[in-house]
């Protein structure tokens, strides 16, 4: 009895989660590992497309007698690159209407033009013709023959399910000088974004756990930076940045803090001099992690502020006692309260900033020094047009995330469940 | 009687006074007004003096006299120093004294000799401050996206530093900017497919994550702590690794530039996190509910439609807000996917005004807040299922 019991609970449990993890499979873990096939193959752009057989059907008048027409049928193959295979070709005519003199790959019957044209080379044209006429040596409307589109069909290998490999692409991706200038920028922008968010997460949430007057609506407008749409606020921020008309250098120019504007998500290095040194900046770069410090410390906040808010008030009390000042308070009790909790917002967030694409892409287009390796996906992918090389880039991409992943399940995975 | 306190706080609160006028002077400057000098010097030496005759005068008069007073001279001084300014701008200028100075209602000389009062002074001005901080980086940004799709290329170019909001202008001239998007670039058509986009997605994602969530927080079946670990490992992947197997199989199947190509794109990558957050909620609903359902003789679909569901409406609330605010927002998918302007959403739309760089900004403008509005009074209003979503599912962003 409990064995068909459980019976039926496993079969209920398999009915219930079936569609989910279906399209989950097909739509996310498919294509994970789609991008390895694709990863070791060449293939561009255009060559996605499977080639088909085309045919333009245009119909010639022959003034001299209207109980015939010329049909002509222009051949081609879609592809530049690719044959296509066992090519049939069928095309429906009126009653009481037939071929004059068929080419000798066809034949007519049961009022259809059938062909075998056989194979067709890459990018193969033919202008095929056909004359017809009327039985009953009347006119022939035109219109009806102009209507009726021709069929055809082939076979075509699809280029991304042959079994050509080839190592090239990641040979490209780790030949390319610019690979470790790649990886660097990543790096910098990915642990610099994290770092500011959530110290700046951390000040907003231990502002917010006080009592002021405004408070909730403090809170809400926090969280606006994330809620928000990132294509708005990043063009926002090209606007307000830009430096011909952009408020922030028109302000900066207008108090006599700066001489000319600076361009400062269109140039590379910013050289500041500091006690004679002379330090160059990474500027456009600074100006992108700016953004994302903006757009996701409002998480970072909201996570510390849910936990500041659950630290016990009889602590802070009993260091008050015992003559701690704000200082020692916030050192002693605040910060080993939420250690666990920043930890774990470090790991995650780097994480995700790792593999943020679209605010970089946005602000730059990953010009000016700030192509990370998300952005790099779809440089090769689809500006170059490479997509086997975009592909190997997010293998890349994968393995650094894996890799990430074992770091983070390995130190704070237990302690997740803790907090 | 211990100098270091008083050092402190004339030092402190100089600064917060000076910095607060200061940004009182950029927001005036933004209104259109030429001033050019931040004279941070001399404004910090008069707060100076503010800050001293404040904590010597102590607790001798009324403490609303005493305000009023200080700040009038103040106001008095400062507007002798600076340039000359409209009138609105130095009742700015009393009104911001008179905030500082009833906040330092509690200082005299006496108050600087309790324990910790340098650290005290230090945490009180500093969090004050921050308040300022935070309200003027955070919603300066959206103020500039506002009044922007209200302006004109002309006034735009001629003074970048100009946002004010001209109210004399008739109501055509001052819409203009989104007129032209409606009429001429088609954003109704935007709107509708991004709300049918993102209200298909929260629909199907929760069709789909119910009865998962419901099988993983309940039901015992092989593989279980597999399939629960492995929910949040395949959350933790990035859309970037899946967009070129993605756009080659949408492209091969014709489903690109669908409506129906995002829907699916968007369910999947949502569904994980919503399964997450529902299966949480599911666990803390009392199994003897469960139970009494299935006495009445109720199969899963029972129990799951008229228990479950009614119980976790709040966190199917949360859910559904978050997954329509990841797909509202959805940009890279929808930047690879259509090509075709009959079938973009409000994001791609606006990303592909940019695209011509002969587009007035004001227009870009008006169509970022046609995308934010939205989104942003969802948020107000319903703040605190979204917050819980947000928490839940922020792992992600």
């Amino acid at each position: 009895m409990t064995d068909t019991l459980s019976k039926i609970e496993k079969r209920t449990a398999y009915t219930l989660l079936l569609p989910a993890v279906f399209l989950v499979f097909a739509i996310v873990l498919f294509p994970i590992f789609a991008n390895i096939w694709i990863s070791f193959k060449e293939v561009q752009l255009k060559d996605i497309r499977i080639p088909e057989p085309r045919a333009k059907k245009i119909v010639k008048i022959i003034p001299e007698d209207k109980s015939k027409l010329r049909i002509v049928y222009r051949l081609r193959n879609s592809s530049l690159i690719q044959d296509i295979n066992n090519i049939k070709f069928s095309d429906r005519l009126p009653i009481n209407i037939e071929p004059v003199d068929l080419d000798s790959r066809c034949e007519f019957k049961s009022k259809k033009i059938i062909c075998n044209f056989g194979n067709w080379e890459a990018g193969y044209k033919e202008n095929f013709e056909i004359l017809i006429q009327n039985t009953n040596n009347k006119e022939i409307d035109n219109k009806v023959i102009r209507d009726q589109k021709p069929k055809l069909s082939g076979d075509a290998d699809n280029i991304l399910l042959t079994t050509k490999f080839t190592l090239k692409n990641f040979k490209n991706v780790f030949n390319e000088n610019e690979f470790l200038d790649l990886l660097l920028t990543t790096f910098y922008f990915t642990f610099f974004g994290t770092i500011g968010a959530i110290i700046f997460g951390m000040f907003a949430a231990q502002l917010v756990n006080q009592k002021f007057y405004g408070r909730t609506f403090m809170r809400s407008i926090l969280l606006f930076p994330y809620v928000g749409p990132v294509v708005a606020l990043a063009y926002t921020w090209t606007l307000m940045l830009d430096p011909n008309s952009g408020t922030l250098n028109a302000l900066l120019v207008n108090f006599g803090i700066i001489d000319k504007p600076i361009n400062l998500l269109g140039q590379k290095y910013l050289i500041l001099s500091l006690f004679g040194f002379e330090i160059k900046l990474r500027l456009a770069l600074t100006t992108v992690i700016m953004f994302e410090i903006w757009r996701y410390f409002p998480l970072a906040f909201l996570f510390i502020l849910a936990r500041l808010q659950a630290v016990p008030k009889d602590l802070y009390e009993a260091a008050e006692v015992d003559g701690a000042g704000p200082f020692r308070k916030f050192i002693n009790i605040t910060l080993p309260q939420i250690t666990a909790i920043l930890s774990i917002l470090f790991m995650i967030r780097f994480i995700w900033n790792f593999n943020k694409f679209e605010d970089i892409f946005l602000l730059t287009g990953g010009a000016s020094g700030t192509r990370t390796l998300p952005i790099n996906v779809y440089q090769q992918g689809f500006a170059v047009s490479n997509i086997g090389m975009g592909s190997a880039v997010s293998i890349v991409i994968v393995m650094l995330l894996i890799i990430f992943m074992i770091i983070y399940f390995k130190l704070i995975g237990k302690r997740a469940n803790e907090v | 009687m211990k100098y270091k306190p008083l050092f402190i706080y004339l030092f402190i609160s100089s600064v917060f006074l000076t910095l607060v006028s200061s940004i009182w002077k950029i927001m005036a400057t933004l209104q259109g007004l030429k001033l050019t000098e931040i004279n941070l010097n001399i404004n910090f030496l008069l707060a100076l003096f503010l800050s001293l005759a404040f904590i010597l005068i102590g607790k001798k008069f009324n403490h609303l006299i005493k305000i009023v007073i200080l700040s009038l001279i103040f106001t008095f001084f400062y507007i002798l120093i600076n340039e000359g300014a409209p009138i609105w701008y130095n009742i700015g200028i009393l009104l911001i004294c008179l905030f500082f100075t009833n906040r330092l209602k509690n200082y005299d000389l006496n108050f600087l000799r309790e324990d910790f009062i340098s650290e005290k002074i230090i945490f009180d001005f500093l969090s004050l401050f921050a308040i300022v901080f935070f309200a003027f980086v955070i919603l300066f940004p959206f103020y500039l996206m506002f009044v922007t799709s209200f302006k004109t290329q002309a006034a735009l170019l001629f003074n970048p530093l100009d946002l004010s909001i001209s109210l004399t202008n008739n109501l055509t001239e001052t819409f203009k900017s989104y007129f032209v998007i409606f009429n001429t670039y088609d954003f109704g058509r935007y709107i509708y497919t991004s709300s049918i986009v993102s209200i298909g997605t929260v629909i199907i994602t929760l069709i789909f994550a119910i009865p998962a969530a419901y099988a993983v927080a309940r039901l015992n079946f092989f593989g279980k702590t597999f399939l629960s670990t492995s929910i949040l490992i395949i959350y933790m992947f990035p859309a970037i690794v899946l967009v070129i197997p993605l756009y080659t199989v949408f492209s091969q199947l014709g489903l690109r530039n669908s409506i129906e190509g995002l829907l699916i794109v968007y369910t999947a990558t949502t569904l994980p996190v919503a399964i997450y957050m529902l299966q949480g909620y599911f666990k803390s609903i009392p199994k003897e509910i469960e139970d009494a359902g299935l006495m009445d003789g109720q199969n899963w679909f029972g129990i799951i439609v008229k228990i479950i569901i009614p119980l976790s409406l709040p966190a199917i609330a949360s859910v559904a807000l978050y997954v329509f605010m990841i797909a509202w927002n959805e940009f890279l998918f929808s930047l690879m996917f259509l090509d075709n302007p009959k079938t973009f959403t409000l994001s791609r739309a606006i990303n592909h005004l940019t695209g011509d760089a002969e587009t007035p900004r004001q227009y870009l403008m008006a169509g970022s807040v046609v995308v934010t509005l939205p989104i942003l009074l969802i948020f107000v209003y319903f703040e605190k299922y979204l917050v819980s979503g947000l928490t839940a599912g922020s792992v992600k962003g």
